[in-house]
């Protein structure tokens, strides 16, 4: 068990592309985090740094109290989780969880233990002198994560894991994770770019755009909270509504209507409006201060309906419960602290 | 397809069955005459049914030879066609095997240049450059010996490129997993490099040990000494000599001898066979 | 491009060492040498060697003999392409139609792959024995003399013989690769547009075969030029009138048996430009593959 710190951390690929900025990230002992951003954002790039497959350009990384810049992989303390779980096709399912072991001159009682307690954990014991290709897709899932426990490393280091399994198993293997870091209390860096495993698995999310941090939090401060657009946009489906408003004279305008806001001081012009789409709630008529959305189609979820419309020309969406009547137009209205207020040019939040 | 035309699918019967018959004519006939006493070629034409001497024409091959014509006992020979048959099967695939794990899984100086000299070998092949490589193994003292049957054969681009595009397919993330493992490099190559190759190997063989028994110019040329004769090499000395005196019978029972080891290898790992032969064209 | 590699210098070379000590030794030293004495010429007595520039490549050009050989290869090279691929793709389309019994049909035809060429020369040569062959018997009764000892024609038509016949199996087995790439869809699709089986072999299936026919062609030559010297070494020995020796044979006849070093070194140049030429040929078509 260790903390994992990245500090300043920076990867620059030899034709210069460059891979991450300046990250700088303190992980907890026992702590669950996930790197979460679109596909090209560097989070496994950075996953892989942690891991010691890539090397570092800048920075340091240090797990525990000991820097690992140039610490082999398998002397990092670690333990990987990969996509594809990356199993020896050749080998049997005992034979891969012990070989990382084996290569340690693990003794073979030990070895033995380990793996027959992992396979206890997780369920697997029944297929133990299997080979990979004789397994599911879910039972090999099984096998990636029991290769990992039998270390009983510093940190899990998992890259993107549950990508491979369909909707349903992902969504089972998901609380299976979660429960097993818990039991185990072992570190663990999770990369995705489903917010929703995201915001389910982690303590602590870290969201990266094109190589930078954009935020850090829990779930609940990122969902509550998105310090950029892009966070806003990124985590919560439906999506947050992102649309262009005005300030002057410290009044908020929105598709032509005023909304009451306890705005900042000093606060004037243009500026984008974010609202999630669950926090839109239907009014009765059009009083003051609430916006009037032109509706264009409706989709049914079952549980509640997506109203897709217009509000003073840009496109919104709002969540109504099921059941719901709607007709050409929706009243809509939103509490104060519902309304989230970005900077145009940078999309910094400003509130 | 679902078309059911009779004349078309007895005319394919009746093609493929011409098929076989004249790819086996030519063997057939090697076969029976190497039943029959040296008397029944004397005259007339060759005969078509099988004669009664068969063991007896054998034996003489396999333990006697024929002394008249210089041959050595065919079973000496056989020997030695093997030796260089194995040596040179295996030895392609050791020296091809860890050139392609350095080419692809490691970054050196000179890389490309000690790719482009490997891949120079592929243009090659020894009958073209046979004098001066000739002169080479005489000047290295390797003439009459089983190293200058073999080692002069064994470099090989097409089995390096074989095994480079094998390891290509090997995923990164298996590496990385044995490097997390705590595999080195030559651990990776022995624990999960060589296994995953396993059957491309085997097939591999298959085709380089037909490539070596079936060598003739170059042991006929490096081999003086009779006790390095191969079989294949061997033959036209055997027919030459037989033809002013015809002993037909004979050579004919060596012609089946020596090729009746590679055909059993291609009739009995059909499926590798041609997996290697695909493979290692493509 | 592996992404994972290992950072260890001086074990790849270890790794290349016997790979690179043998094509050193025994591929690019002799080719080297092969350049070199191509520019050299020894006087009558081997005591006196001088270097002569390109003296021994405008000999060949003006030698009749080398000449001929030239042109021997390419009859040569061409009739064994078509023979044995147009036997072969018979065969890869009729076992290609079948349902059953595919599998057995192919084991008994592939199976020559395995014997060697100075073998199959030899088997040939004895069918088509002067005195006692079975088919020179069958040619005497429609009236034909076969000799090959003596005529030109007839020595040539066995070489070609002997050498298509071990390469069938080889062409087969491409051929038969080649026409179960082509998905059934397409030749289903033609059966519906209402073409039958000889138009759908014509327009469909052939031409989908061409990448197959045209690296088995750049094979067979080179199959032709280098492979087949057991063939001519053991049956015509190049004759009768160096009506069979190919390039390849006028080499080794010229450098080890008439011992002129310099001329059958320029010979070795040659056909070693000729190789390249083919390789490229063959890797350009490889590339092509793989970029599908």
């Amino acid at each position: 068990m260790a903390s994992i710190t990245l500090d300043r951390v920076g990867k620059t690929y030899p034709g210069g592309g460059q891979a991450v900025t300046d990250v700088s990230i303190r992980i907890a002992d026992g702590e669950f985090l996930v790197l979460v951003g679109p596909s090209g954002c560097g989070k496994s790039t950075l996953l892989r740094m942690v891991a010691g497959l890539e090397t570092i350009s800048t920075g340091t990384v240090a797990i525990g109290d000991r820097v690992v810049n140039t610490v082999e992989p398998a002397d990092r303390d670690i333990a990987m989780v990969f996509q594809n779980y990356a199993l020896y096709p050749h080998m049997t399912v005992r034979q891969n969880l012990a070989y990382g072991l084996k290569n340690r001159g693990t003794p073979a009682a030990e070895i033995a233990r380990r793996v027959d307690e992992a396979a206890a954990i997780l369920e697997i014991g029944a297929f133990l002198d299997r080979k990979p290709r004789a397994l599911s897709g879910g039972q090999r899932q099984r096998v990636a994560m029991g290769r990992a426990i039998v270390r009983e490393p510093a940190a899990f280091l998992f890259d993107e894991p549950l990508s491979n399994l369909d909707a349903k198993l992902r969504l089972s293997m998901r609380g299976e994770i979660r429960l097993l870091q818990k039991r185990l209390g072992t570190t663990a860096i999770y990369v995705t770019h489903d917010q929703l495993e995201a915001m389910t698995l982690a303590d602590r999310l870290v969201v990266l755009n094109g190589g930078r941090i954009e935020q850090i939090g829990t779930p609940m401060e990122v969902y509550r909270r998105p310090a950029t657009t892009f966070v806003a946009a990124f985590i919560g489906s439906p999506a947050m509504n992102l649309i262009p408003a005005q300030i002057a004279d410290g009044a908020l305008t929105v598709g032509g209507v005023r909304v009451q806001l306890p705005l900042p001081s000093g606060l004037d012009g243009p500026v984008t409006l974010g609202v999630r789409p669950e926090d839109l709630q239907p009014r009765r008529n059009g009083g003051d201060g609430h916006l009037t959305l032109d509706v264009s189609y409706v989709e049914d979820l079952g549980a509640q309906r997506l109203v897709h419309g217009r509000i003073g020309g840009h496109a919104m969406v709002c969540t109504l419960p099921a059941g719901h009547a709607v007709q050409d137009r929706l009243f809509l209205h939103a509490d104060a602290d519902a309304l989230h207020l970005f900077d145009v040019q940078g999309g910094r939040r400003l509130t | 397809m679902v078309e059911d035309r009779p004349w078309l699918n007895r005319l394919t019967h009746l093609v493929l069955i011409l098929g076989v018959l004249i790819v086996a004519f030519p063997v057939y006939v090697a076969l029976i005459a190497s039943t029959h006493p040296a008397t029944a070629f004397s005259t007339g034409v060759i005969p078509l049914w099988p004669g009664d001497q068969m063991w007896e024409n054998y034996s003489l091959m396999m333990g006697s030879g024929l002394s008249t014509a210089g041959a050595p006992p065919l079973a000496g020979m056989i020997l030695n066609s093997l030796i260089m048959a194995l040596v040179i099967a295996t030895g392609k695939i050791a020296i091809s095997v860890t050139s392609a794990f350095a080419i692809v899984y490691f970054r050196f100086r000179f890389r490309q240049l000690a790719f482009w000299a490997i891949f120079v070998t592929l243009m090659l092949p020894v009958e073209v450059r046979i004098v001066p490589t000739f002169k080479v193994v005489a000047d290295l003292g390797m003439l009459n010996s089983y190293a200058g049957l073999t080692v002069p054969l064994i470099a090989s681009a097409t089995a390096t490129f074989l095994f480079r595009q094998v390891f290509l397919t090997i995923p990164d993330e298996l590496t990385e997993a044995a490097r997390i493992d705590g595999a080195g490099p030559m651990k990776f190559f022995r624990d999960i490099l060589l296994p995953l190759s396993q059957t491309n190997i085997a097939a591999l063989f298959v085709i380089l040990f037909i490539y070596g028994w079936n060598q003739y110019l170059w042991p006929l040329l490096i081999t003086t000494d009779a006790s390095y004769y191969t079989v294949v090499a061997s033959i036209k000395r055997l027919a030459q000599a037989v033809d002013s005196v015809p002993q037909w019978n004979l050579v004919m029972a060596a012609v089946i001898l020596a090729m009746l080891p590679p055909v059993l290898v291609v009739v009995g790992m059909q499926r590798l066979f041609v997996k290697g032969l695909v493979e290692t064209e493509k | 491009m592996k992404r994972t590699i290992f950072g260890n210098q001086v074990l790849p070379w270890l790794l290349l060492a016997p790979q690179l000590v043998v094509t050193l030794v025994f591929f690019l030293w002799p080719a080297a040498q092969a350049i070199w004495q191509s520019f050299l010429r020894e006087d009558a007595f081997g005591l006196n060697t001088s270097f002569v520039w390109f003296l021994n490549y405008r000999a060949l050009l003006n030698d009749g003999d080398y000449m001929a050989a030239l042109g021997t290869t390419a009859i040569f090279s061409v009739s064994v392409a078509a023979l044995s691929m147009g036997l072969a793709l018979g065969l890869a389309v009729s076992v290609d139609r079948l349902v059953k019994r595919a599998p057995l049909y192919t084991t008994l035809l592939v199976w020559p792959y395995a014997v060697a060429p100075v073998i199959a020369g030899i088997l040939w040569w004895f069918i088509f024995n002067p005195t006692i062959g079975i088919l020179p018997y069958l040619l005497d009764r429609v009236g034909y003399d076969w000799n090959h000892r003596l005529q030109s024609g007839d020595a040539m038509m066995l070489v070609v013989i002997a050498a298509a016949w071990k390469q069938v199996s080889y062409n087969f087995l491409f051929f038969v690769a080649g026409l179960q790439s082509i998905p059934a869809s397409l030749r289903e699709a033609a059966a519906i547009d209402g073409a039958g089986p000889v138009k759908r072999f014509a327009t469909i299936t052939f031409p989908l075969l061409a990448p197959t026919t045209f690296f088995l062609m750049v094979v067979n030559v080179t199959y032709t030029m280098f492979d087949t010297f057991g063939i001519i070494d053991a049956t015509t020995g190049g004759g009768p009138n160096q009506a069979t020796t190919i390039l390849i044979y006028k080499i080794y006849a010229d450098g080890f048996l008439a011992l002129n070093l310099g001329s059958s070194a320029a010979q070795s140049v040659i056909l070693m430009a000729i190789v390249i030429v083919l390789t490229m040929i063959q890797f350009r078509y490889i590339e092509k593959k793989v970029a599908y």
